[in-house]
């Protein structure tokens, strides 16, 4: 289906006294809107559209731009501006200004805000500019990714595919795996944990779906690989070839086939017996990895964590072990990042990002998600749409239920509304209209009514009526003939008579 | 899908299984298999090993065991049920484990055996799916991008003809006989009294069993098993509708199942001295009022209900065209007078 997107990101520049640069086209505040075309194939365009301002900075951003450090006017400034989600605001500083550190000129706040130090005339200045939006709003490739299924084949690289689909709710489950507890007698307060660290990054990636946790405990689970001994390091060793192959013997008594209908996620901790201990995972280059863990897209992480041998061998077993929840949710929360598709690995030189601390995920971080999630929303709502009409124009037959009906009208004019929104820079509501858009059009095109059964071909058509009907009508047929005789001769009578 | 019933169609049953044991084998969890079948062999009165199934003679291998989950049993294999699974237009009580839930980047394997003949395959000696109909729900299963590549292998008679009208991309289609042949059963084992097992399935299976996980035959091997010589029927197989090319498709990119997986390089940092999370602690002292039972059943109401009117419907053009036919015919044949002794 045709599909014309606007994507609209509301961009205001804001120089700070002593950063103007000389050759500005115009006396300050002025507004440029600069549009760029993101072709995914034939029918479906991408424009997006850049409505910057550039104004000065008022009083009160001035005091808080003297703040001694970046992450203190960053804050301050945040307080200051009533960013809305999907737009920017990008404070150009002087370039002798202390809040930025040496050799860094950019510096991307955990808000929706960025400090960036003049350097010289304008062009330099929109060349960051440009760097910046990519990196806080979307770029090309981001926006190709999400409208996957219409790109055609190869175009994109192999890892278009891995982040997870939007959706409307995912479910998250803690596992912890511990295939030997006559040596391990593990302990993890895995409810503290999800309270303290991973409710405030679930609370924040709200505005993006429904998520519910839960957690289990799996004993005498083993990984599907045996390790290898090494013995310049004395561990054992998992090479990363074989990291494919641990995941599908653990999955089987997951359980996740009984949660809910989302999407899935299982971060599961291994512990390792006590004969494998220590276990390290080794990358390609054969390196043992810092984390200790990997992730598969689309379906989870694994970590392994290993239990410090007991200090004299007469140790009684099981030995107690307490997991140290905050390693653990580092790790397990970066894979979330990770499999959601945030990571820090694009970033251009000279960018300072400002960690979002305990919120796992900065402002503008959501926004990409929720760039990417709409316009990965209006076109499913299109092609399902598209789809189903087609279904109808080629099976006359099939009965559409009113509710069935209303769900399509509604799906059209939520998408239609989140187009607009898109293309006037609400990004928030046009989420929430493009999820409902979603909702409707699965709801009409998966109800369970719209099946059909019925194909009949001409040949069965002529095999079923022919011998049902044939031998009745024969008898009827001739007797109509033997009537439309006798009429014929009693109307020739009466003239003979005369 | 084993689509028959019946004890002498067990070899139809013991096809199914088999190929479920090497699939998971290789690795599928039964999250990821439905498995459709009237599973009437087991505990069948004629069987003279209860709770077994076989599938070579001198009861070799017990296909049944203890882990076979089956998730549409005897009379829910209808082909209504089939394309529900296969389109996802299912109601919404139903379980996960009798779901299809597919997403674009999954491939599907889809094994069929049972009766079948040029155009359509029988279900359950009552009902029939044509090979249009299968077709028409692999292409709303691509509209909706449900599958990423489909393998569809298919053992009955004449089963070249199921897959003559596919018309989605991304589908490889095997069969174990070409139309006009029929696909003979291999061997009958004299104890159980049935013939256990499908030619083309047993040799696919013999094929099968040298794949380990991490193996890299690719699907050429697979087109090569059961040549004319031991399978007398003439296997076949279509591959137009896939992109890749099958000497570079892996056996185990559909029988088993490696997944990608990446290293985690990336951590963040967590400040682990944050009291934020005592604002969740109130929470569990909220007044919960006693619980009691939701009415089950509104007898009162359903007793003292009035029957609901049904809207009368004169009948339709086509029956009172037909009768007013026979009345007339019948009274101009036989005479007029005859009318006074009806009215």
């Amino acid at each position: 289906a045709c599909a014309q997107l606007q994507l609209a990101v509301p961009v205001a520049v804001v120089f700070a006294p002593g950063s103007v640069s000389g050759d500005l086209p115009r006396p300050l505040p002025f507004g440029d809107v600069q549009e760029t075309e993101i072709a995914v194939n034939q029918r479906t365009s991408v424009t997006s559209r850049y409505e910057t301002v550039y104004r000065s900075t008022t009083a009160r951003e001035e005091a808080a731009l003297d703040a001694a450090t970046a992450r203190e006017a960053d804050a301050a400034l945040h307080l200051l501006q009533d960013a809305s989600v999907g737009s920017l605001t990008v404070y150009v500083v002087p370039e002798t200004s202390p809040l930025l550190p040496q050799g860094v000129s950019v510096y991307v706040g955990k808000h929706r805000s960025a400090l960036v130090r003049a350097g010289g005339d304008l062009a330099a200045l929109r060349t960051r500019l440009q760097q910046l939006t990519q990196v806080m709003s979307f770029t090309a490739t981001s926006i190709a990714a999400a409208l996957s299924d219409r790109v055609p084949d190869g175009q994109l690289g192999p890892d278009a595919r891995r982040h997870l689909k939007s959706s409307l709710g995912y479910e998250i489950t803690f596992s912890l795996l511990n295939p030997d507890p006559k040596s391990h007698d593990v302990d993890w307060d895995i409810e503290d944990a999800v309270n303290r660290y991973v409710q405030p990054v679930l609370d924040k990636l709200s505005l993006v779906a429904n998520f519910s946790v839960d957690s289990q405990i799996l004993y005498y689970a083993v990984l599907g690989v045996t390790p290898r001994f090494d013995k310049e390091s004395s561990s054992f060793l998992l090479s990363a070839h074989s990291l494919p192959h641990v995941i599908n013997p653990v999955e089987a008594r997951l359980g996740s086939s009984a949660a809910s209908l989302y999407p899935v996620l299982n971060f599961l901790l291994y512990v390792p017996e006590r004969s494998h201990s220590p276990l390290y995972i080794q990358d390609k280059d054969g390196a043992p990895v810092p984390t200790n863990a990997f992730h598969s897209p689309r379906w989870g992480g694994i970590m392994v964590y290993n239990v410090e041998a007991p200090a004299s061998p007469q140790a009684s077993l099981p030995l107690h072990v307490d997991v140290d929840m905050v390693r653990v949710m580092e790790v397990f929360l970066a894979q979330l990042r990770l499999l959601f598709g945030l990571s820090w690995e694009e970033l251009p030189p000279e960018f300072l990002l400002e960690s979002p601390g305990n919120e796992g995920l900065a402002d503008w971080e959501l926004d990409r998600l929720l760039w990417a999630h709409t316009v990965e929303n209006i076109a499913t709502v299109s092609t399902t749409l598209t789809s189903l009409a087609q279904l109808l124009d080629k099976i006359g037959n099939i009965v559409i239920k009113d509710d069935v009906a209303s769900e399509v009208y509604q799906a059209v004019a939520s998408a239609q509304r989140a187009m607009a929104e898109l293309a006037a820079g609400h990004l928030h509501s046009a989420f929430q209209a493009s999820r409902e858009a979603v909702t409707s059009s699965e709801r009409a095109f998966f109800d369970p009514s719209l099946l059909h059964l019925l194909y009949f071909p001409d040949d069965q058509k002529f095999a079923i009526y022919i011998p049902l009907f044939l031998p009745m009508a024969v008898p009827i047929l001739l007797s109509l003939a033997k009537i439309i005789r006798e009429t014929r001769q009693r109307k020739k009578e009466p003239t003979k008579m005369d | 899908v084993c689509t028959s019933r019946f004890w002498f169609n067990y070899r139809h049953v013991a096809n199914t299984l088999s190929v479920y044991r090497s699939v998971k084998r290789l690795g599928i969890p039964d999250s990821h298999i439905v498995l459709m079948l009237a599973d009437d062999m087991a505990c069948n009165p004629r069987n003279p090993k209860p709770a077994t199934v076989f599938s070579h003679k001198n009861m070799e291998l017990n296909v049944y065991g203890d882990d076979v989950e089956v998730d549409y049993r005897s009379y829910e294999v209808t082909v209504e049920n089939f394309l529900r699974v296969l389109t996802g237009r299912i109601p919404p009580s139903t379980p996960r484990s009798k779901r299809l839930l597919s997403d674009d980047r999954s491939n599907i394997l889809i094994y069929m055996t049972g009766h079948g003949g040029n155009g359509f395959l029988k279900f359950q000696d009552s009902e029939e799916i044509t090979n249009v109909e299968l077709a028409d729900a692999f292409e709303q299963m691509w509209q909706k991008r449900r599958y990423n590549e489909l393998l569809f292998i298919i053992d009955t008679c004449q089963g070249a003809s199921m897959y003559e009208r596919f018309y989605s991309p991304n589908i490889m289609a095997l069969a174990s006989s070409q139309v006009g042949e029929d696909s003979l059963s291999h061997q009958p084992d004299l104890g159980i009294g049935v013939h256990l097992m499908d030619r083309y399935t047993f040799y696919v299976l013999e094929f099968l069993e040298e794949i380990h996980p991490a193996s890299q035959t690719n699907m050429n091997d697979l087109f090569q098993v059961c040549p004319k010589s031991l399978c007398v029927s003439t296997p076949g197989h279509r591959t137009d509708l896939f992109q890749r090319d099958p000497q570079n498709v892996l056996i185990t990119d559909f029988f088993g199942s490696v997944r990608k997986v990446e290293i985690t390089t990336e951590t963040i940092s967590l400040d682990s001295d944050l009291g934020g999370f005592e604002s969740k602690l109130p929470k569990e002292e909220l007044a919960t009022e006693p619980l009691k039972y939701a009415e089950q059943l509104p007898v009162a109401q359903i007793i003292h209900q009035k029957p609901k009117q049904k809207d009368w419907h004169p009948p339709g053009g086509f029956i009172l065209g037909l009768w007013a036919l026979i009345i007339m015919v019948f009274f101009k044949t036989y005479g007029i007078k005859h009318m006074k002794h009806i009215f």
